[in-house]
């Protein structure tokens, strides 16, 4: 282990101690993600329909949410354009598959092209909206998706408003959800990893030097457009993957459906609830609200009723929760630890030791104080 | 040798003439010092230097290559490290990470580990670049706190971490916004030791500060500005007997004059 790191020979000696413990936890940490993870990719075998569907969808949401929460979390860049990313994929893998009469299992050999399709578009629209910041850019990102909704009902190649039918997929009806499931399960795991790989990377760092001052990243030699646009080009790509899902599953491809504003609103608001920016935040919120959506698309009739709901949880995750659960509820705890710290060390003999501490470190700034007065 | 010269740099906003036909010298290896009033254009002065603005005219050179109006990290690459009058730190990140976002164009560069660099996903800061800002927060005597997000830092704290991480990228200058602004005596006490210490290792420093007992006590030259322009330049003993920089600067007050002499 001393041999892994042999730059911690003199400013960091202390942490070779900790670092088995730490090790440890690492290791408890992956074991317990591949059985949550065996757990949710043995959901199909239950052969439940109805709990294989809403697992598309809650899956279909974590990739949605996670990947938003690459560019938009990490980078402070509020966007309410994912749908155009989201319906771009959407369209490209409804005309392929319209113009080559695809079948069977290969339809899905073109969610690909979606993605890339997506990621394309992401460029000149990134090029545009990222010369902006803040509200101007939630606002520029709203008005490139009423663009793209309005393009989608107008052209030809989009079917207009009667859409494009879908190839009929002559499937068993018991397992039809399956390879939607594993698709977006491996969309939804990879989007995660991906997030997690940025997060400690420099590019991961520099989009959150940005988040934080982007002048001063800038003025640090931070490429800082490179840096944005890769983001929403990564997020985009996610994205049009899941439209091209979204088109064989739903069989639909709609100009209101596939640029639809309450997606991005949703998103948004999974995000927020969990914790934007953070990395578990956003799996948090998808995994928290998307079964309230589903249920409340089959059981509430009146689906404003359902969106009031949501608009209040907005309200009420801004004003009361602005960080969102997981940091706030992170932090409560490391409170909480520290204070029981504090108490079983008052218990003990320690207080002493705590006071020699503490006198120490002011003493160590108080000699030249002292000497002035 | 002249390290960093301005020469007759205009730049109004609005109405307001902020600078008028200012030129600067900053000689190699010296501390140099720039006074004036609120409102004299220093901090204006700075943005100009270190591309945070467009001059309206007149042009920046730095070992007499031009670099006016460049953009900031084209300055910073050259070698012109800044600090801010209220702090700019990244607040979210660790001590640590603020370091290696400021070490990136120093690791590209190839000093460091370059082949990683063509990978987006490496991991950020080698051991390389790690152990050299430890080095520098020890230097600043905030390396207990690398592991801590910079917003819990104090404001002096900050004004180190600040110093600390535009020294990782060994810039040839580093000009200081108001460096003792806000900071308690003892602090300052050792800001002013480490820019010794750094100048004594070859990094040379142009300084605005209020506090005339620190840039008296550290500054090889002073500059007084007026009105965005310079009214004199020279040694500290002279600049404190000029009656041009007590009309312009320090005003009559006995009281001043007495606290800039003891």
């Amino acid at each position: 282990m001393s041999a892994s790191r042999p730059m911690s020979a003199s400013p960091m000696s202390a942490s070779p101690m900790n670092a088995s413990p730490v090790r440890a936890n690492a290791i408890w940490r992956i074991a317990a993600a591949v059985a949550l993870l065996a757990v949710v990719a043995a959901v199909p075998l239950t052969s439940n329909v109805t709990l294989v569907h809403v697992g598309v969808f809650v899956l279909m949401y974590v990739g949605m949410a996670v990947s938003w929460n690459i560019f938009s979390g990490f980078s402070g860049y509020i966007s309410l354009g994912y749908a155009v990313f989201f319906g771009s994929g959407l369209y490209t893998v409804a005309i392929f598959s319209k113009h080559l009469n695809l079948t069977g299992s290969t339809v899905f050999a073109f969610l690909p092209v979606g993605a890339v399709v997506a990621g394309v578009i992401a460029i000149p629209v990134g090029l545009i909206a990222l010369r902006v910041r803040r509200h101007t850019f939630v606002v520029i990102t709203i008005a490139i998706f009423f663009i793209f909704q309005l393009m989608a009902y107008n052209f030809g190649f989009t079917g207009g408003s009667a859409g494009i039918l879908p190839p009929y997929l002559n499937w068993d009806p018991n397992t039809f959800n399956n390879p939607f499931y594993y698709i977006a399960l491996i969309v939804a795991v990879g989007s995660m990893v991906l997030a997690w790989g940025i997060w400690g990377s420099r590019f991961g760092l520099q989009l959150r030097a940005i988040r934080d001052d982007e002048d001063r990243a800038r003025g640090l030699g931070v490429k800082t457009m490179r840096v944005k646009l890769i983001a929403f080009v990564i997020s985009a790509l996610i994205a049009g993957v899941l439209g091209g899902l979204y088109f064989y599953f739903q069989q639909e491809a709609l100009p209101e459906f596939a640029f639809n504003p309450f997606l991005d609103l949703t998103i948004a608001l999974m995000v927020f609830v969990g914790g934007f920016g953070t990395l578990w935040g956003p799996v948090f919120g998808a995994l928290l609200l998307e079964p309230y959506l589903g249920y409340a698309q089959l059981q509430i009739s009146n689906s404003y009723v359902s969106e009031i709901v949501l608009g209040g949880l907005f309200l009420f995750v801004i004003l009361v929760l602005p960080r969102g659960i997981l940091p706030t509820a992170r932090e409560k705890l490391t409170a909480l630890r520290a204070g029981q710290q504090r108490r079983s060390a008052a218990k003990g003999a320690s207080p002493p030791s705590g006071m020699t501490a503490s006198t120490v470190q002011a003493g160590s700034g108080s000699p030249s104080t002292g000497s002035m007065r | 040798m002249t390290l960093l010269r301005a020469e007759g740099i205009c730049k109004a906003f609005g109405g307001v003439q902020a600078l008028r036909d200012c030129s600067i010298d900053v000689e190699e290896g010296s501390i140099a010092g720039l006074i004036g009033p609120n409102g004299s254009g220093k901090t204006t002065l700075f943005n100009m230097i270190t591309g945070y603005g467009r001059v309206d005219s007149g042009d920046v050179y730095l070992n007499e290559k031009k670099i006016t109006n460049l953009p900031p990290d084209k300055v910073f690459a050259l070698g012109i490290g800044r600090t801010f009058q209220l702090t700019r730190v990244f607040h979210r990140l660790t001590v640590m990470e603020n370091m290696i976002v400021a070490a990136h164009h120093k690791e590209r560069s190839g000093q460091q580990g370059s082949g990683r660099s063509l990978n987006p996903f490496a991991r950020a800061g080698g051991p390389a670049t790690r152990k050299r800002a430890m080095e520098l927060l020890e230097f600043t005597g905030i390396a207990k706190l690398a592991g801590d997000r910079a917003e819990t830092l104090s404001y002096g704290q900050r004004k180190l971490l600040e110093l600390s991480y535009v020294m990782i990228a060994d810039p040839e200058i580093i000009l200081l916004d108001e460096p003792a602004g806000g900071v308690n005596p003892t602090l300052i006490g050792t800001i002013a030791d480490r820019i010794r210490e750094l100048n004594k290792q070859g990094t040379t420093f142009l300084i605005v500060e209020h506090n005339m007992e620190f840039v008296m006590g550290l500054c090889d030259r002073v500059t007084v500005l007026d009105f965005g322009c310079p009214v004199v330049t020279g040694p500290p003993d002279v600049i404190r007997n000029d009656h041009r920089v007590l009309d312009a600067y320090l005003g009559t007050a006995e009281e001043d004059d007495d606290s800039s002499a003891a």
